[in-house]
């Protein structure tokens, strides 16, 4: 089997460039945790990352918005965002142009996906390859679903868009890590910034570690964005990594409502034995 | 009140540097291929924040242009509640879907 590695993990961009806003001991817990997850991906000797992200008009707008796209190109750049600002160093990121067209091909036996031949890397995976995978040696593909701009990709179809990513790496020779990024409960980049709703935060881990897909796809967008906020649309890139396992469960390894950080911060691993 | 094009500008700028510096020099050229109203394309030369949210601007782009103006994270938060406090919820857009 050629998928070796699932997982899940927040990208906001308050992790890195609002950091000193939070106490160290907090702080540095979760950043444990990140470079816990990475050595986890990097012991499976993958060939290649793939970064289920819920990008924030980086590439993809509403004149011509996908709802699933993946990265076919050598390589990448990033962050878009202004370096001083997200506090990352712009940088080329390797891709595999080929294994992402033998991946995309396969997906879309199950699922339309835009490809890529181009792609400006935003914080939902700049802040992630930031811990993750420091060196940036890993070549990545990147994947995105809209949790953006209404009407938003369903649950039920990011979920299948997991499960076709599966397959896609059972197919190839290539050892294929999965990840997604993304908030749970959060208000970003508005008046609400650093709400956190932590109940319905755990509630969702809950479900999402129990690969309980029935749970993970009952939630309405309306539901969602109540109890939510706009945030909580990105449940999507989590629901995909439930889709990639098949069912199996999972183990959040670290959840902490860190308010300046603007999002419950989350580091979650599929088990896949 | 055209929500999608003041939010194309702003797309469009926060990927372009060319675009960053010639709006710098002169923002009513660079408006000149939207179709915007003259109220936003006051709230945009003012570089009012509030207004802009209060438009439905989605804050993933909103605070980009906050960031190219140099306004700092807190004063960007602040600039927004001032917005609705000064005309009122917003109308238009992703954060018009629930009453708040």
């Amino acid at each position: 089997m050629a998928l070796v590695f699932a997982g899940i993990c927040s990208h906001a961009p308050g992790i890195v460039n609002r950091a000193e806003r939070v106490e160290a001991s907090r702080r540095e817990a979760l950043y444990d945790a990140y470079g816990r997850m990475g050595r986890a991906i990097r012991d499976k000797s993958p060939d290649v990352l793939v970064v289920i992200g819920a990008e924030h008009f980086g590439n993809f707008f509403m004149n011509n918005m996908p709802a699933f796209a993946m990265g076919m190109a050598d390589y990448y750049e990033g962050p878009i965002e202004d370096e001083g600002w997200l506090k990352i160093k712009r940088r080329r990121v390797a891709g595999n142009r080929d294994l992402s067209e033998r991946l995309i091909a396969r997906v879309m036996d199950e699922v339309d996906v835009a490809y890529c031949e181009e792609w400006k890397l935003d914080h939902a995976i700049m802040v992630p390859l930031h811990f993750l995978t420091p060196d940036y040696r890993l070549p990545i593909v990147p994947a995105n679903i809209n949790c953006q701009g209404p009407p938003l990709t369903p649950l039920h179809r990011a979920y299948r868009f997991g499960e076709a990513l599966r397959r896609a790496a059972e197919a190839v020779p290539e050892r294929i890590a999965i990840i997604g990024t993304g908030g749970i409960s959060h208000w970003p980049a508005t008046p609400n910034s650093g709400k956190i709703n932590e109940a319905w935060d755990r509630d969702f881990l809950a479900r999402w570690a129990g690969g309980d897909k029935a749970a993970m796809l009952s939630y309405s967008d309306a539901a969602t964005y109540r109890d939510a906020g706009q945030g909580g649309f990105e449940i999507r890139t989590f629901i995909a990594i439930a889709g990639v396992a098949a069912e199996r469960k999972g183990e959040i390894w670290h959840y902490d409502a860190i308010s300046p950080f603007a999002v419950g911060c989350t580091i979650g691993v599929m088990n896949l034995a | 009140m055209s929500l999608y094009y003041v939010q194309k500008l702003l797309y469009n700028l926060n990927r372009e540097p060319a675009m960053q510096r010639d709006f710098k020099a002169d923002p009513m050229r660079v408006m000149a291929d939207y179709d915007l109203t003259a109220e936003e394309k006051k709230a945009l030369t003012d570089a009012d924040i509030g207004l802009l949210y209060v438009f439905g601007v989605n804050g993933q782009l909103l605070m980009h242009f906050a960031a190219l103006l140099g306004i700092a994270w807190d004063d960007y938060l602040e600039a927004m509640r001032e917005g609705v406090r000064r005309h009122g919820p917003v109308r238009a857009g992703i954060y018009a879907l629930v009453e708040e």
